[in-house]
C-alpha cells in the first residue's frame, strides 16, 4: 500500500511537469521531429527522394506550427515595411511553397541519422527562444539544427530554422533585397511564383 | 600581447587584400564580394570539374559500405580533432582542447589508429576548429570573399587559414607520394560525397547558386567562429510595425 502510495506520488511528480511543458517549445520541437522522422522512417518513397509525398508530409505536420508571415518578413528585412498587406500575404505565399520543397528535399536525404535535443533555456517573460538539435550521424562531426520560435497566444510557433548556422530564412535576404531594388516588391513576388512553378513542373 | 597578435594579422590580411585588390579590377556592388566577377568564373570552373569529381562520389557512395565510409570519416576525423585540440588551445579554450586532446589519444589506441570513435561513445563530444576560426577570434576580419578552384568558397583570412591548416596538416608531409595521394584523394572524395545529400536541396532552394553558396558560407563561418552561440542580428522582422 505504501509502496503503491509512493508510486502513485511519483507518477503525479512526473506527470504534472509533463503536463505543464506541453505548450513548451522544446516540447513542441521534439514532438514535431518524431512525427516527421517516424514517418520519413517508415516510407521508402521518401527516403528514395519522393519530393511530392515528402511534401505532403511537411504539409500536414510542420506547417501547422510555422509562422510563415513572419518568417516572410524575416527573408525580406528591410524592404518588408513597403509592402501592402495584399503583397505581404502573397509573398508570403510563395516563401512558403519554396521552403516547404526546401524542407522536404532536406527529408528525402535521411538515413539513420539520431537527433540529440539540447538543453533549452528559457525565462518565463520571454516572447522568442532558440531550440538547439543536433542531427548525429557516425563518422562525421555532428550537424547543428536550431529552431527559433516566436510566442504565439498560448502556443509557440517556428519562424527561423538554421542549419549549421546557416539560417533557411535570412540566407535569402541579399537575393531578395536585390530584386526588391531593381523591380519593387511584384518583381519579388514575380520571381518567386515563377521559382515555385518551374519547380512543380520538372521534378516533383 | 593580444593585441599586437590581432593588430599583426590583420595587417597581414590587409596586405594580402591589397594585393588581390591591385590584381583585378572590379565592378563592386556587393561589399562582401568585391570580387564577384573573377569569384563567379571560378565558381563556372568548380562546376566544371564538378561534372567529373560528383560522379566519383556518387559512386564512392554507392559502392562503400556505411562501415566503411564511418571508418574513413573517423579516420581522418581523428587527425583534424589534433589541429582542432591545438586551436582550441590557441583561442583560450583549454577544457575543449583538453578534451579533444583525449579524443585523440582514446582513439589513436582503444579506437586502432582513428578507425573508430570510441571517445565518442565515452561522451566526449567532438568539436572542429582551424585555424581560419582562431583568426577570427582573434579578431581577423572576413576580408573579401574568395571562391578558389577545388577549394571552394573562403574569406580572405580563410584562405590564410587554409593555408596553414594544409601547412600542418600530417597527410601532405608523408614522405610516400603514393599513398600521400591517395589518402589525400579519398579524403576529397569522402568529403564530396558527405555534400552530396545537400546538392539537391540547394539546387532547389536557390535562385542563383552562387549566391546562395557564398552566403551560406559565410553564415556558416560565423557561426562556426562563435561556435554556435553568435550574437543575434539586429533586423526588422516585425509584421506589425
Amino acid at each position: 500500500m505504501k509502496f503503491a502510495l509512493a508510486l502513485l506520488f511519483a507518477l503525479f511528480c512526473n506527470l504534472t511537469p509533463a503536463l505543464a511543458q506541453e505548450n513548451a517549445p522544446d516540447a513542441l520541437v521534439r514532438k514535431v521531429t518524431d512525427d516527421v522522422l517516424t514517418v520519413v522512417r517508415q516510407d521508402k518513397d521518401i527516403r528514395s527522394g519522393n519530393t511530392r509525398k515528402a511534401i505532403d508530409l511537411v504539409e500536414t505536420k510542420v506547417l501547422p506550427y510555422f509562422n510563415f508571415q513572419r518568417m516572410t518578413a524575416l527573408a525580406v528585412g528591410r524592404d518588408w515595411n513597403k509592402a501592402t498587406p495584399e503583397q505581404k500575404t502573397r509573398l508570403a505565399e510563395e516563401f512558403k511553397t519554396l521552403l516547404v520543397r526546401t524542407y522536404a528535399n532536406a527529408l528525402t536525404s535521411y538515413k539513420d541519422q539520431r537527433i540529440v535535443y539540447k538543453p533549452t533555456r528559457l525565462q518565463p517573460d520571454d516572447s522568442s527562444v532558440v531550440v538547439r538539435t543536433e542531427v548525429v550521424q557516425p563518422g562525421s562531426q555532428a550537424v547543428q539544427l536550431d529552431y527559433e520560435l516566436a510566442k504565439q497566444g498560448d502556443g509557440w510557433q517556428v519562424y527561423d530554422v538554421r542549419v549549421a548556422g546557416v539560417s533557411l530564412v535570412t540566407n535569402y535576404r541579399d537575393t531578395f533585397s536585390q530584386e526588391v531594388r531593381s523591380n519593387g516588391i511584384d518583381g519579388l513576388i514575380a520571381l518567386l511564383g515563377k521559382r515555385n512553378k518551374e519547380l512543380q513542373a520538372g521534378k516533383s | 600581447m593580444g593585441t599586437q597578435l590581432r593588430s599583426r594579422w590583420s595587417c597581414l590580411a590587409c596586405a594580402a587584400a591589397l594585393v588581390a585588390l591591385g590584381g583585378c579590377a572590379t565592378t563592386a556592388n556587393n561589399p562582401k564580394d568585391p570580387f564577384e566577377g573573377f569569384n563567379r568564373a571560378m565558381f563556372a570552373v568548380n562546376e566544371g570539374l564538378d561534372v567529373v569529381i560528383k560522379p566519383v562520389a556518387q559512386g564512392y557512395d554507392a559502392a562503400a559500405p556505411l562501415p566503411l565510409k564511418v571508418v574513413i570519416g573517423n579516420f581522418f576525423g581523428n587527425i583534424w580533432d589534433a589541429w582542432t585540440a591545438v586551436n582550441n588551445v590557441l583561442q583560450g579554450k583549454g577544457q575543449d582542447a583538453a578534451s579533444d586532446l583525449g579524443r585523440v589519444l582514446i582513439n589513436s589506441t582503444l579506437g586502432i589508429g582513428g578507425a573508430f570513435d570510441i571517445a565518442g561513445e565515452m561522451g566526449l563530444e567532438k568539436h572542429s576548429e582551424d585555424f581560419g576560426q582562431t583568426l577570427g577570434k582573434w579578431g581577423v576580419a572576413d576580408g573579401p570573399f574568395f571562391y578558389w578552384p577545388l577549394i571552394g568558397p573562403r574569406t580572405t583570412r580563410d584562405t590564410f587559414g587554409w593555408m596553414v591548416d594544409v601547412y600542418v596538416d600530417p597527410v601532405w608531409h608523408l614522405d610516400d607520394v603514393a599513398l600521400r595521394n591517395s589518402l589525400a584523394a579519398t579524403r576529397y572524395i569522402n568529403l564530396r560525397a558527405s555534400l552530396l545529400p545537400s546538392d539537391k536541396v540547394v539546387e532547389e532552394a536557390a535562385f542563383d547558386r552562387y549566391e546562395y553558396i557564398r552566403d551560406a558560407y559565410l553564415q556558416h563561418r560565423r557561426s562556426e567562429i562563435f561556435d554556435g552561440a553568435q550574437p543575434h542580428e539586429v533586423i526588422v522582422d516585425e509584421p506589425a510595425r
